[in-house]
């Protein structure tokens, strides 16, 4: 998606929100679990389930939703989530 | 919209103090080797000040008073106007703000109050004393500014004993002309639960099942009258509302953040720090940090961070500041302060 949005000195600033991209998705959560060995995660993956899963995990995906694809993620979105798929789509449907 | 301009006050010195004993999260036992280089890297905290039993947080705050008094070199008689601003008090009643004006051997006629804000509280504070000052016209004040976060959080609870350290400052005003500060400050009291001590107040009366030690979930065991906080809730909140907020700040007030020297942002944890910094896009740089050093200090992260930080730069010359506060509340509050020329003597160790 393109976005136009005027900046403080009132000029143009094109830049564009990245489409979501599964895959891509997929390795940016993955890169975040740094004992995790790559290639394994997948959209099924209940991500609670990672061995080293903890709270910090948690702020670090709500950090990655935010800063990547402009999407606030809250405590309760966040506790009815199990999967990366169910990730990918809550950031997907809040996104559009 | 709270959003507004002070002139004529100026801050002449800031003072920070905190207790002498160093607590390391690598020393926390509650956690695995792994859980811990997570913590510190997530939440940028490594080592917090706490205090002996017994030292609180006015005890803090005079240490700093004193020392920036005479480092102006101010009458005491001069100081007309004194608040104390912590979630911490000495005593239920009456205000700590009032003992402090007889411990500090400040006159009779020196008006003093509390206001009881927490990680907001600095930018608070600033704007409540400078108004005083403002319309009033009375000619020195001090905001005393500190918390200790060490008493009530519980040892086995993980989601709040790493995060936070011990701290009291305090912050010289003078009635000034040619000065001005501008303040954008909200809140949100339908969050009041993300960050609480449930029992002690007068909803909840302290009764003997306040000390019951509760375990809510795994490595968090607390009880009703130890802080608690929903760390996921605080850091969806803060990423979203501040950022929105500093980028109002700007517009209301026609500023950008290319003409600010320095960000200072409430010190609550390096990840969500970050996260608000990009998305308001202001350079690392320009960012300081005390929170490896001394964790969540609460309302005293700001001007600690001031003096550990950027305390030869104030001193030798003009800074422009903007300064954010944000969290228990809900409570968030931005805000603009030059310093020029300040005084600003080195951290107090008590």
């Amino acid at each position: 998606m393109l976005v136009l949005e005027l900046d403080f000195h009132g000029v143009v600033q094109f830049y564009i929100i990245r489409k979501m991209d599964l895959k891509e998705f997929i390795k940016k959560v993955e890169v975040e679990f740094e004992e995790l060995e790559k290639g394994i995660l997948t959209a099924e993956t209940n991500f609670r389930e990672i061995d080293e899963w903890s709270s910090m995990h948690a702020l670090i995906i709500i950090a990655l939703m935010d800063v990547e694809y402009g999407v606030t993620v809250g405590g309760e979105d966040l506790s009815k989530m199990q999967t990366v798929q169910d990730l990918f789509d809550f950031a997907k449907k809040n996104q559009d | 919209m709270a959003s507004f301009t002070i002139n004529n006050v100026k801050v002449s010195g800031i003072a920070a103090a905190v207790p002498k004993k160093s607590i390391s999260n690598w020393d926390y036992d509650l956690l695995t080797e792994s859980e811990k280089k997570l913590l510190i890297k997530t939440t940028g905290v490594e080592k917090r000040r706490v205090v002996e039993e017994g030292v609180t947080t006015s005890d803090l705050c005079y240490q700093s008073a004193e020392k920036i008094i005479a480092e102006l070199a101010w009458e005491k008689e001069e100081i007309q106007v004194i608040i104390f601003l912590s979630q911490s008090r000495d005593y239920y009643l009456p205000a700590t703000s009032i003992i402090l004006q007889d411990r500090l051997g400040l006159s009779k006629s020196c008006m003093a109050f509390d206001i009881g804000l927490g990680c907001s509280g600095f930018v608070y504070g600033l704007s409540v004393i400078s108004s005083i000052m403002s319309a009033s016209g009375l000619k020195k004040g001090l905001l005393m500014v500190g918390d200790i976060s060490s008493l009530t959080c519980s040892k086995e609870d993980k989601s709040t004993y790493p995060l936070f350290g011990d701290a009291g400052t305090a912050t010289a005003l003078e009635f000034s002309l040619n000065n001005s500060m501008s303040f954008s400050l909200n809140s949100d009291g339908a969050g009041f639960e993300t960050i609480m001590i449930p029992a002690g107040g007068v909803r909840n009366v302290v009764n003997k099942n306040s000390f019951e030690v509760k375990e809510v979930e795994k490595g968090i065991k607390r009880n009703d009258l130890n802080l608690a906080l929903n760390g996921l809730d605080v850091f969806s909140f803060s990423v979203k509302e501040v950022p929105k907020s500093i980028l109002s700040f700007f517009e209301t007030f026609s500023v950008s953040e290319n003409q600010f020297d320095y960000f200072l942002m409430h010190q609550a944890n390096k990840l969500m720090n970050e996260t608000i910094r990009k998305k308001v896009k202001i350079e690392a740089n320009k960012t300081p940090y005390s929170l490896k050093e001394y964790g969540n200090t609460s309302s005293a992260s700001i001007p600690l961070t001031i003096v550990t930080e950027l305390q030869s730069q104030v001193k030798s010359k003009s800074l422009n500041l903007l300064l954010t506060g944000f969290g228990v509340g809900l409570s968030w509050g931005v805000s603009s302060l030059p310093l020029a020329n300040i005084a600003c003597p080195d951290l107090i160790e008590v």
